[in-house]
């Protein structure tokens, strides 16, 4: 047992799946220690106390953006003259390509959200929560559905939680499938009905949210760990980063690497650790050109930032983003113009059709990318294209879509720009 | 008031609005496709960009979009910086991606907001390679055309149609760069408003199709500032012509009214104007055949008519041997105040009939001294603000729909208030309209119906008219004791009073709207207790909102006219023709929409002579003995009075042809004859001095003279058109070939018309349209059309629009005759069914197996002009007997049967439609379509089933009447004539 509870304090999101990665009943989750911060909260904390823990744990949103998790709670209007309902939502509309962490995380152990859920709606004084789940997650459906009835039996949801005063409904909600849903605004439309698309911030969804009330919307992720929190502690959490981030997260690795997979470390692992140590390097007879750091919409970085740590703000200096934190390899035997483009094809696909940079620009970047690819391209493409990535930049469009699209693009121009030369000299693809 | 410096310079600006409507506003010129200024932002085309510095010292700046960014003091801000403009040919280039270059057969061009977008940002050279994307089109009816490879996806069209106007009908589909706006699959877009879609979209996806029947570039149109005359409200126009033919109708923006956006009826319906039933001369009958004259020959006639003695000597028949008495004249409510007065005044008032039926003149008069009473004169602006309203006996969306679309308004502004609280801008439109999703609306609804506006409201109730004046009565009883009880009442309709007065007491502006639709003077009583009711109880400081919907749009005008008369109805003229021989001058008036057929046949019998002016040919003008061409709105100068007492000025749009006249031009060619010598119609000699006698005529006519008065040329140089400073130009400066238009007649350019009558020229010189109006002008002129250098579609009057807003009241083609006033109303009506007179007003008696048969008007086919018009024909629906399912399985009857029903002793034959939202025991029939339009409504009448339901095919087995197949009802739009016949045999 010491063992597994060190792994606990080690990896408490990961430690309790079991290596089938079949989901844990209810009756293991709570033989883990599940269901522990939940009890904590309700029966010894105030909302006030709750959301000062995760304020104190300076938690992260792992969604993609970084944002406090206790800041963003504490714009919800929580004071006894506050608008109700007021909802939480859940965004596991997983859809950025190369990550599939909130899978692992739903699919293995689905209560780990549940009580993740319940205290955050605890803390905000939320009476409804939404678990917004990505088309394809057939399997999570499932296990979140069976563990959703399991909680509300054993008294963990529903009408007063463990016998206090507080209540809280969560419902399923399978997403129609749309890359722009992840977008916390886009995803509250498409909640209510509507067409996926973004709404203007402000005002932000804690004060307008799901059908007008205050909505705070957390990445699965982030709301996996409240419960380790409150359950272990501030402190705990802090002490559990490498560098400046606290906690521990979910990396990932896909490409040509040995074992692409999930592996939880704690913030701020060398990306190197992770590549070499967990990915096991790159497959035989490949060599890694670049990567990009946090999912599809990160820029580029190169094997000479492996030994950066893997923290918001050191990754942000060197020019790219955290995101997911779920790499994705760029070797030498594949093409980086057919790669780029490859990615803008499927942002150019899911651009919800809002705003002109995204909608009308991403297609024709993707048209650019596909005539240099097809050897057709021109060596002012190259500066089309370079002045649409400013042009679909942060503030100019309405969401955050295409400037996280532009930006394996902007950093495909600047690290691999003779490739694309190469192509257009060529009038080919070198790789075919 | 907030300073904020752009590119150097300061500017006072209003706070509280987003920095693109302060540009705008300033006359700077900033693109933008999503914003409206009724629609508000969405962010979403990202065309307004412009820079804004953190601070004095900030070089960088960072891009802002001005229609999401609200203006604050101090703010510095740049339009022309590199960045910005750079980033704007951008979002141009962007969008051209997919625009076709299709402008030389594109409907919009020469106004198309893209196209000037477009050269505004300065793209021209275009980078793009690959294909453009492809849709079909759709056929969307006989208003709108529709070509989706134009699309810039502004989403304005889907923000209008749905989120403004409430339609269902038009989506968008798919997503990314492949959404499509339009319909689920082919069909006549449904909503009343769709085509606003034709000036809402900023390109050529939604076009005028009546328009591209007949095309010409805006350039090319001679414009006016012109009222609509298809409804009561007076709606604010901009029609267009070119070769003599009228070519569309506009919006023209006036902020206390139709603000923006028009209804298909008032868009689409001018083309009575061009219809080949168009009156274009003169006729005389001669031998029993009504034979084309001149003019001349014609106004000897006319001038015969109205001289006994002349007409005597030339008479050779024994019966004239008795001195001949007066003509009468009827006057219409859809004539110009002046077409009316002069007709008065050449009769006499004692031999002017108002031309309405004794009920609709009484139900008119009532209404005006309803209006004469009130505390507060509402405007449909207003209306929008009203937080509680009560809607009583009218169908808004068809009897006056932009007042329907005004009390969206109000629902819509319920939001306000939520997204106010939470501090979103007013403007910004997505987050109102999800901040209030949930907030509920008191809007209550009394009519024999369901209608549209139904799903909007709290509560609503569909009952006789007599049972909705039951609980009118009962809502003001409940407001103030004083006012009598309702005794009888059922629980829930007592409970409903009191709720309905409870939220009218509570709201900060409760608004009325009641009106002719039902044809119930017990309405407008219930509806007068209430307001007095209302206003007692809130005391005079609180504003209570009214709107009465008159049935034409000059209605009100006529009843001002005739409000000291008495029996001065049609009924009173058929009286007098019964008594005495009698001729008549009949003005813009089809009697047969007036009273049963059986009636003005005899009238039109009795009478020795018949005189009628009209523009349009009807039953009533194949009677005539002598008729005479009337011109129509474009080609008229005139005044027209609406619901709230509003006279309005119309400008002829383009000279009349020399063998029409306006009305009351004609009347005034009779009056100089010898023997009118004392007629004050002798006196005038041109429009001003006819206004300018008009007022002097009633004191509550007196405003009119300012009409008279600023607007006449001071300058005006009768040799010329275009030499006063005042001049401004009815075409656009661009007007092409106006040299050339005649060539092929006569090579020799004719002269160009003279309106000595207005300001405005038949001429493209003059003072431009835009300019700016300051306080030594003599009052802000009304724009022919909108324009702005840079900005040739008409979303130019944005640019213009805040300034005229700040400078209502000192409009010149306009005054307010209803002053609002104090007066309390002198007494208590007593409830429906204590009265007198109550039983005169539903005729019939009311036994089974009776209904009331009840009016409802049509937004298209109702109305005598626009009912003419091809596309409001397409759009009209079948005449259906609309009746409850219970009261049609009470009577054997089936959904689709064959129905005789008796009005005025006249045998109807109607299709039976079953509509549960009917108010059992009544039974609605759509008014002013033959061949109901003259029949006495409402009424009592059995219903005798003649036949089974003529469909011819069907899902479910059908068992079909083989009397019924040869008939004509395989039409789905079966011949009203044919109805009629088979009714009469």
């Amino acid at each position: 047992m010491t063992n597994s509870t060190d792994a606990l304090l080690e990896r408490p999101l990961t430690a309790l799946i079991k290596p089938d990665r079949s989901p844990l009943s209810l009756k293991e989750y709570r033989d883990g220690g599940g269901y522990r911060g939940l009890e904590q909260a309700l029966k010894h904390l105030t909302p006030e106390a709750v959301l000062k823990q995760v304020t104190d744990a300076n938690l992260r949103g792992r969604g993609g953006a970084g944002f406090s998790t206790g800041l963003k709670w504490s714009f919800m209007p929580r004071d006894s003259g506050a608008p109700t309902p007021r909802y939480l939502v859940c965004n596991a509309d997983e859809m950025e390509p190369g990550t599939f962490k909130d899978r692992l995380l739903m699919e293995s152990n689905p209560h780990q959200l549940l009580e993740g859920m319940a205290i955050s709606a605890y803390a905000l004084g939320a009476e409804i929560g939404y678990m917004f789940l990505r088309a394809e997650y057939g399997r999570a459906a499932a296990h979140l559905q069976r563990a959703l009835q399991e909680a509300l039996d054993a008294g963990y949801l529903g009408n007063n939680l463990l016998g206090t005063e507080f209540s809280l409904t969560i419902h399923l909600h399978t997403s129609a499938g749309r890359y722009i849903c992840g977008e916390e605004t886009a995803l509250l439309n498409s909640l209510e009905g509507k067409r996926a698309t973004p709404r203007a911030k402000p005002p932000f969804p804690q004060v307008c949210g799901l059908f007008g009330q205050p909505t705070v919307v957390n990445n699965c992720e982030t709301l996996c760990n409240i419960p380790h929190i409150l359950a272990n502690g501030a402190d705990w959490y802090l002490s559990l980063g490498r560098g400046a981030d606290s906690g521990t997260k979910i990396f990932g690795a896909a490409g040509n690497v040995r074992r692409p997979g999930l592996w939880e470390r704690p913030m701020g692992t060398p990306i190197r650790e992770i590549f070499e140590d967990c990915a096991g390097g790159m497959s035989p007879g490949y060599q890694m050109r670049g990567f990009l750091p946090g999912g599809a919409s990160t820029d580029f970085l190169l094997p000479e930032h492996l030994d950066l740590a893997m923290d918001y703000d050191v990754i942000g200096r060197a020019g790219s983003r955290m995101g997911t934190a779920s790499l994705i390899v760029l070797d030498d035997q594949t093409c980086p113009v057919a790669m780029v483009r490859n990615l803008t094809h499927f942002f150019a696909q899911e651009s919800c059709g809002w705003c002109t940079p995204c909608r009308d620009g991403l297609p024709w970047a993707e048209q650019l990318l596909n005539e240099i690819e097809a050897g057709r391209g021109r060596m002012e493409d190259l500066d089309t294209l370079a002045w649409q990535c400013r042009f679909m930049g942060p503030g100019n469009t309405f969401c955050a879509l295409a400037p996280g699209a532009a930006e394996p693009i902007q950093s495909a121009l600047k690290y691999f720009r003779e490739d694309f030369e190469r192509h257009i000299t060529a009038k080919g693809c070198p790789w075919h | 008031m907030a300073t904020i410096r752009i590119d150097g310079q300061d500017y006072p600006v209003e706070e509280g609005q987003n920095l693109l409507q302060a540009c705008l506003g300033l006359g700077l010129n900033l693109p933008y496709f999503c914003w409206h200024p009724a629609l508000g932002s969405v962010g979403a085309c990202r065309q307004c960009a412009l820079l804004q510095y953190q601070n004095q010292d900030d070089t960088r700046g960072r891009l802002v979009m001005g229609c999401m960014t609200p203006v604050a003091d101090g703010q510095i801000l740049s339009i022309k910086a590199a960045n910005a403009v750079t980033f704007r040919a951008g979002v141009i280039e962007t969008l051209m991606t997919n625009h076709p270059h299709d402008c030389p057969v594109c409907e919009e061009a020469g106004e198309c907001h893209l196209q000037d977008m477009t050269v505004m940002s300065g793209h021209h050279q275009r980078r793009f390679r690959g294909r453009k994307r492809t849709f079909s089109n759709q056929d969307l009816g006989p208003c709108i055309g529709h070509e989706m490879n134009r699309c810039i996806t502004c989403y304005r069209c889907l923000r209008f149609y749905r989120d403004y106007a409430g339609g269902q009908d038009l989506h968008a589909y798919g997503s990314r760069n492949q959404i499509y706006f339009g319909r689920f699959e082919d069909g006549t877009l449904e909503s009343v408003f769709s085509g606003n879609l034709v000036e809402v979209c900023p390109t050529g996806v939604f076009t005028d199709k009546t328009l591209a029947a007949h095309y010409s570039r805006k350039w090319d149109l001679q414009c006016a500032p012109s009222v609509c005359v298809h409804c009561s409200l007076g709606c604010n126009t901009s029609p267009g012509e070119r070769y003599g033919m009228l070519k569309r109708i506009q919006n023209r923006y006036h902020p206390e009214i139709n603000g923006h956006f028009l209804c298909d009826r008032g868009r689409f319906g001018y083309e009575f104007v061009n219809h080949p039933e168009r009156l274009r001369q003169s006729y005389q009958r001669i031998d029993g055949e009504l034979i084309p004259c001149s003019a001349e020959a014609a106004v000897t006639a006319l001038q015969q008519f109205f001289s006994p003695q002349q007409a005597e000597a030339k008479q050779a028949d024994a019966n004239s041997a008795v001195p001949k008495a007066r003509p009468i004249g009827i006057g219409s409510p859809r004539a110009t105040l002046e077409s009316n007065w002069a007709l008065q005044q050449l009769v006499g008032a004692d031999h002017f009939f108002s031309g309405l039926s004794r009920a609709d003149e009484t139900l008119h008069q009532a209404m005006l001294s309803l209006l004469l009473s009130c505390t507060h004169a509402t405007t449909l602006e207003q209306v929008e603000r009203a937080d509680a309203v009560l809607v009583i006996g009218e169908d808004l969306l068809n009897s006056a729909p932009r007042l329907g679309l005004s009390v969206r308004q109000a629902i819509r502004a319920a939001s306000l208030a939520k997204a106010d609280a939470i501090r979103v801008p007013l403007w910004q439109d997505q987050a109102v309209q999800i901040a209030g999703q949930d907030v509920g609306h008191p809007l209550y609804l009394l009519h024999s119906q369901r209608s549209e506006l139904d799903n909007l409201a709290r509560d609503s109730v569909h009952a006789s008219p007599q049972q909705q004046a039951q609980l009118g009565f009962a809502i003001a009883h409940a407001l103030d004791p004083q006012a009598p009880a309702v005794a009888g009442l059922e629980p829930r309709q007592q409970a409903l009073a009191s709720e309905i007065a409870t939220r009218l007491m509570e709201a900060r502006y409760p608004l009325l709207i009641a009106g002719a639709s039902s044809r119930s003077r017990e309405l407008i009583y219930a509806c007068a207790q209430i307001h007095q009711a209302l206003v007692r109880q809130r005391g005079k400081a609180k504003p209570v909102g009214l709107q009465l919907v008159f049935p034409e749009s000059n209605s009100l005008g006529l009843a001002l006219l005739t409000r000291h008369q008495h029996e001065n109805s049609l009924d009173d003229a058929f009286t007098l023709a019964n008594l005495r021989p009698t001729r008549a001058l009949i003005l813009e008036n089809d009697l047969y929409r007036r009273a049963p057929k059986a009636q003005v046949d005899h009238f039109f019998d009795q009478l020795e002579q018949k005189v009628v002016i009209d523009l349009l040919a009807s039953p009533t003008t194949a009677r005539a003995d002598l008729l005479l061409a009337a011109t129509s709105f474009a080609e008229s100068r005139g005044t027209l009075v609406n619901n709230e007492g509003r006279a309005q000025t119309l400008f002829p749009v383009f000279p009349p042809p020399r063998e029409m006249a306006m009305s009351w031009q004609w009347l005034r060619r009779v009056a100089a004859a010898d023997w009118l010598q004392a007629n004050p119609l002798v006196e005038v000699n041109d429009e001003a001095q006819l206004l300018a006698q008009l007022a002097a005529s009633d004191p509550l006519l007196a405003p009119l003279q300012a009409l008279a008065g600023t607007d006449a040329n001071p300058d005006a140089n009768p040799n010329t058109t275009h030499s006063s400073r005042w001049t401004t130009p009815r075409m656009p400066h661009r007007y092409s070939g106006r040299t050339a238009l005649r060539a092929q007649l006569n090579i020799h350019e004719p002269q160009q018309p003279h309106d000595p009558d207005s300001t405005l020229a038949y001429s493209m010189e003059g003072l431009p349209v835009y300019r700016r109006v300051t306080a030594q002008d003599p009052g802000l002129p009304p724009l022919p059309f909108a324009w702005y250098p840079g900005w040739n579609s008409n979303q130019a009057q944005y640019k213009f629009d805040q300034q005229r807003r700040g400078l209502l009241g000192r409009e010149v083609a306009e005054a307010r005759l209803i002053p609002a006033k104090t007066v309390q109303h002198p007494t208590w009506y007593a409830p429906a069914g204590r009265r007198a007179d109550q039983n005169s007003e539903q005729r019939g008696e009311p036994m089974s197996p009776a209904l009331l048969i009840v009016p409802q008007p049509q937004a298209f086919g109702s109305e005598e002009l626009s009912r003419v018009a091809a596309a409001i024909a397409a759009r009209t629906a079948p005449l259906r007997l609309w009746l409850h399912p219970e009261d049609g399985q009470r009577q054997s009857i089936a959904d689709g049967d064959q129905l005789v029903i008796q009005l005025d002793s006249l045998d109807i034959l109607l299709q039976a439609q079953f509509d549960p939202g009917q108010a059992p025991g009544t039974a609605r029939v759509t008014d002013g379509m033959p061949p109901l339009c003259g029949c006495t409504l409402p009424q009592y009448s059995r219903i005798i089933r003649s036949g089974a339901n003529p469909l011819i095919a069907s899902d479910r087995p059908q068992e079909l009447d083989p009397s019924l197949q040869a008939d004509t009802h395989l039409n789905p739009h079966p011949n009203q004539e044919q109805e009629q016949e088979q009714a009469d045999d």
